[in-house]
Parts: structure tokens; C-alpha cells; sequence
């Protein structure tokens, strides 16, 4: 559906973007994740045609972006950091401007009009002028002008900053229930949305993708080992000893509690087993015994904060 | 409804939701409201002299006495006050970032232009028709010649049309309102010191192309009641050149 080929993006001297390629196929929800300035944006602007890329092809749809800018623009939907929004115009005016613009006809127009409306929750203030919403509906009516022709494919720039968590639920469902029938890119410096939402993860780092991936094997390819957390109620001096003898298991430490153990085991070795039996037949009492999982925030750390000196 | 019809409908709307343009509607049609009945009480003033010194019916120019002067008048007006009505244009669009909307929806930048100057122009010509009550009372008192009128709106409408496309132009360069308010100011009053300037170079080559360039010599002739078709044809290119070059600047905002 998406396709990038070796795209590179210079404003002046600066890069921002460095030879950037990927696919996205149709229907996936994909996350762009990177920090702030990292080539997000403009990775989106080339791909809606706002501008085109110093070097490099983007196809959407099978159009190319430089060759058929007008079949490109016709099957995408696109919601800026920033709503687009003309703040004097009511809500259902702007729409109205919107599918004009985006070339629905008259008969077109009022059947998107009430799907739409209904599907962003804003038939209360349909008739309310956009400059006295709240944040959160005018982020809406920002999602609402990017569906409005019923785009193959949707480009929304970080859909929920600045909303509450119950606004940002809500849009986030929105999303999720958009999946399949539009392919999506979206993208987020928030790693828990990323996990939440997407099926696949690009991470931009410094106008390079540093790693393309879904969440779980992102997460997965990081750890070389599994970790473990054991506490267990008596105060047991020899346990230390007698856990690091079981199979599969590398390295035992006392945890950061008293009687807590952190144990590092072999990946594909369950030793959870063993470890329960062992310690229930020494009467050390088990409290608890748990995975570390590696968030998505630990792998976003060790991904970005490479020690490459600055161009 | 074409684009360029969606275009103009949506900027006449957010025209008149918006207060900038009664204020200046209410300042333009009241001073050149003041300065007409200033030209009339001069003109009776003058004529009530010539009868007391003739002691005859005195038959005076009216369209040179009143009406010249006036439309000179709502020149300069035009040149303080249309800035305003086109600062808003493309400089709002770049600040709100409603242009990003604009320029990825298929939609053509040529028709994009377009739609926004007709829009202006229609809110400029609808202002002007106003002021046509000048002339329509005037012609129950006295008796003028209407073809140096007719000729004096048509050279209103081109000199505001094209004030109104440099304004267009200087508001595609930025997102400030302000600074392209003062850009299309600076280039209007350029073109008007050509003018001046150009009589220093007398009957040169310079002199005569620099005073082509300027409108003066071109509204003048025009408010005369002399129709030329280089008069004409210099504001069609001059207003084909600033939308050209208002394009060029939107081009030139994505590319960089």
C-alpha cells in the first residue's frame, strides 16, 4: 500500500531524513515512534505530497507522490500535528468545505457527512462554531476532516497530544476500530500508544530508521536472557546457593528487598518450575515469582541513545 | 461547485463572520462619503461665486469640480485600506496550518489563487458599488457627463484589483498579517512614487518606462474619461504578473 524507496530530505545543510525505506502493507496499523525532531513530521509530509523528498520515491496506492500527486492526494487522509482547522467556520460548514475541496459530490457528501459525524461523536456540536471547542472535540473534528472521503489510507500526526487519558482513549478506539478497512500510519513519541494501537513499530532516530518491528519482537530482540523475580517469606541464607544450581539457570543476585532474588535464566529454559519446587520444598515460603518484561520503553532507550557523534 | 466556486464561497464567509471587514467597510465609505460632500459644498460655493460676479447662470464642470478629485481621493484611501482586507489571505492559512489541509487535498494551487483573489475582489467591488449613491443622489440636483463616471469605476475596480493581488503575493511570503499588510503597503506606495519619479527623467526612455510601470498616468487617464487599451492592459498584466508570483511563493513554500 505504502511504499518508500531510499527517501532522503535535506532542508539546507541540515538532513532530515537519511536514505529512508519501508513498506507498509494494506490494513496495518504502523506507529512512526522517535523523539522530537527525529523526522517524523517530515517523514509524513512527504508521504501526503505537502512536499517532496530531495531524493527518493514514495509510491501510495501504486501512484508515485512526484508523478501523480492528484491520485495520491485523493487516497490519503491527513490529520497535522496541528488540526487544520478555520476556527470562524462551524463544524459542519468546515466539513462541508472539507469533502467540497476533497472532491465528494453533492449526493456523497451527505452520506460521509452523517457517517462521519456519528463516528467522531460530534453530532452535538455540529452546529457549534470551532473556535469555542475544547481540545479535545476540535482533535476530532480534525480526525473528522481526515476520513470525511473515506481515504484508503490515513497519515495522522500524533493523534492525541494534548487530550485527557479518557479523550485519548477515546480516540485511540477511534482508531483501532478504523483498522483493516484503512491502512494506518500514526505517529507518537508515547511508546504505551505504540503497543496499544499498532501491529508494527518504526523508529526514527536522527532522520534514520534505527529499527522496524512489531512491538513484542522489538521487546524480544533486546533481551538476551530471561529475567525473574522471586520473594519469598523466611530468611533462608542457603537459597541463593541452591537456585543457582538448577538447570537453565545463568545468575542469581540478592533483589533490591530483603528476601527478593532477581534470577537470570537461559531464553527457551523455563525454570519456573524447578525454582517454584525448590523453594516450596525448602519451607522458604513463596511470596511471588514474576517475569521482567522489557517495555518498549527500554528497548526505545537503547535504540536511540547511540553513541554516534552528531553529523 | 467547482474547487476555485468551494474556494471563494469559504473565503466570503469567513470575510464577513470576521469584524475586519466592516471596520474597514465603515472607515472607507465614511470618508469618502466626507470628502464627497466636501467636493459638492465646494463646487456650489464656487458655482453661488461665478453667479455673483456674472450675475449669469453659471455652468460649471462637474465632473472635473467633484468628481476627479474624488476618485483621486479613493485612490490613496484604497492604497491604506486594502492591505488590510488582503493581510489575511495566505498568512492566516500559514499560521493555523489550514494550508497543509489545502495544498494535500487535490486541489490545484492555481485554483487555490484564484478563489481567494475573485473572493477579495467581490468583497472590494461590493464596497465600491456602495459608493455609487455618490453619483446617483448628485444626478437628481445637477447634470454630469455619466462616460468619465462609468470610466472613473472601472479604473476604481482595476486599481483595487490590482493593489488587491500585490496584497495577495505579499501575503503568500509569510504568516505574519502585519508584516504582509506593510510588504503589500510598501509596494503599492512604490509603484505610486514611480510616478513622481519619473517625471524627474522627463521625456527619456527611463522616464517613459518608469512612468509605465506606476499607475498614476494610467488612473488619470482612465478618471478623464479617456478609455486606452494600454491603460487596460497594463492592469491586466500587472494583476496576471502578482497572481503568477503569488503561485511562484506557495510553490516555492513547499519545495524549500
Amino acid at each position: 500500500m505504502i511504499n518508500v524507496q531510499h527517501v532522503t530530505k535535506q532542508y539546507g545543510p541540515v538532513k532530515a531524513l537519511d536514505d529512508i525505506s519501508f513498506s507498509i502493507h494494506k490494513g496495518e496499523i504502523v506507529a512512526f515512534l522517535g523523539p522530537n525532531g527525529a523526522g517524523k513530521t517530515t517523514t509524513m509530509r512527504i508521504l501526503t505530497g505537502f512536499m517532496p523528498p530531495t531524493s527518493g520515491t514514495v509510491k501510495i496506492a501504486g501512484f508515485d507522490c512526484l508523478e501523480e500527486p492528484w491520485e495520491v492526494k485523493k487516497h490519503i487522509g491527513y490529520l497535522p500535528e496541528t488540526p487544520p482547522l478555520y476556527l470562524e467556520l462551524t463544524v459542519k460548514e468546515y466539513l462541508i468545505f472539507v469533502s467540497r475541496i476533497k472532491g465528494l459530490d453533492q449526493d456523497q457528501l451527505q452520506k460521509r457527512m452523517e457517517i462521519i459525524i456519528n463516528q467522531t461523536g460530534l453530532a452535538e456540536v455540529q452546529g457549534r462554531v470551532i473556535g469555542h471547542l475544547s481540545r479535545g472535540y476540535r482533535q476530532r473534528v480534525g480526525l473528522a476532516q481526515a476520513l470525511i472521503h473515506n481515504p484508503p489510507v490515513l497519515i495522522l500526526d500524533e493523534p492525541t497530544t494534548g487530550l485527557d487519558p479518557n479523550q485519548i482513549i477515546e480516540i485511540r478506539d477511534l482508531i483501532k476500530s478504523l483498522a483493516g478497512s484503512h491502512t494506518i500510519i500514526l505517529s507518537t513519541h508515547l511508546l504505551a500508544e505504540a503497543t496499544a494501537i499498532c501491529q508494527k513499530v518504526i523508529i526514527i532516530h536522527r532522520g534514520q530508521i534505527v529499527a522496524i518491528d512489531s512491538p513484542e519482537h522489538l521487546g524480544a530482540k533486546l533481551r538476551q536472557s530471561e529475567m525473574l523475580n522471586l520473594t519469598v517469606k523466611q530468611t533462608d541464607p542457603g537459597l541463593l546457593e541452591a537456585l543457582s544450581k538448577i538447570p537453565g539457570v545463568m545468575h542469581v543476585s540478592n533483589g533490591p528487598e530483603p528476601n527478593t532474588y532477581v534470577i537470570e535464566t537461559q531464553i527457551g529454559e523455563d525454570a519456573r518450575e524447578e525454582l517454584t519446587k525448590l523453594v516450596v520444598n525448602r519451607g522458604a515460603g513463596l511470596l511471588e515469582l514474576s517475569t521482567q518484561t522489557v517495555s518498549l520503553e527500554d528497548v526505545f532507550k537503547v535504540l536511540t541513545k547511540t553513541d554516534k557523534p552528531d553529523a | 461547485m467547482t474547487p476555485v466556486q468551494t474556494i471563494i464561497a469559504k473565503e466570503l464567509r469567513s470575510f464577513f463572520v470576521s469584524p475586519v471587514v466592516y471596520v474597514i467597510g465603515a472607515i472607507f465609505l465614511a470618508v469618502v462619503g466626507l470628502l464627497a460632500y466636501q467636493a459638492v459644498a465646494n463646487a456650489s460655493n464656487q458655482a453661488l461665486r461665478l453667479m455673483q460676479l456674472q450675475n449669469t447662470y453659471a455652468q460649471l464642470n462637474l465632473n472635473e469640480m467633484i468628481f476627479r478629485p474624488l476618485f483621486q481621493s479613493m485612490n490613496l484611501i484604497l492604497m491604506i485600506i486594502l492591505p488590510l482586507l488582503t493581510m489575511r489571505l495566505f498568512a492566516e492559512e500559514r499560521k493555523l496550518r489550514t494550508f497543509e489541509l489545502l495544498l494535500t487535498s487535490p486541489i490545484g494551487v492555481n485554483e487555490i489563487v484564484s478563489g481567494k483573489f475573485l473572493s477579495v475582489v467581490m468583497v472590494y467591488a461590493g464596497l465600491l458599488s456602495l459608493t455609487s449613491l455618490i453619483p446617483i443622489t448628485l444626478s437628481a440636483y445637477a447634470t454630469f457627463d455619466w462616460q468619465p463616471i462609468y470610466l472613473g469605476y472601472l479604473a476604481l475596480l482595476l486599481q483595487g484589483a490590482l493593489m488587491l493581488a500585490i496584497g495577495l503575493f505579499a501575503s503568500a511570503l509569510t504568516e505574519n498579517q502585519i508584516i504582509a499588510a506593510f510588504l503589500s503597503f510598501g509596494v503599492i506606495l512604490g509603484l505610486w512614487v514611480l510616478g513622481a519619479i519619473s517625471t524627474a527623467f522627463g521625456d527619456t526612455t527611463a522616464g517613459s518606462i518608469l512612468a509605465y510601470l506606476s499607475f498614476t498616468e494610467h488612473f488619470e487617464r482612465l478618471i478623464r474619461g479617456l478609455l486606452n487599451v494600454k491603460d487596460l492592459l497594463y492592469y491586466i498584466s500587472g494583476i496576471a504578473f502578482m497572481w503568477f508570483a503569488a503561485h511562484q511563493a506557495i510553490d516555492a513554500y513547499r519545495w524549500k
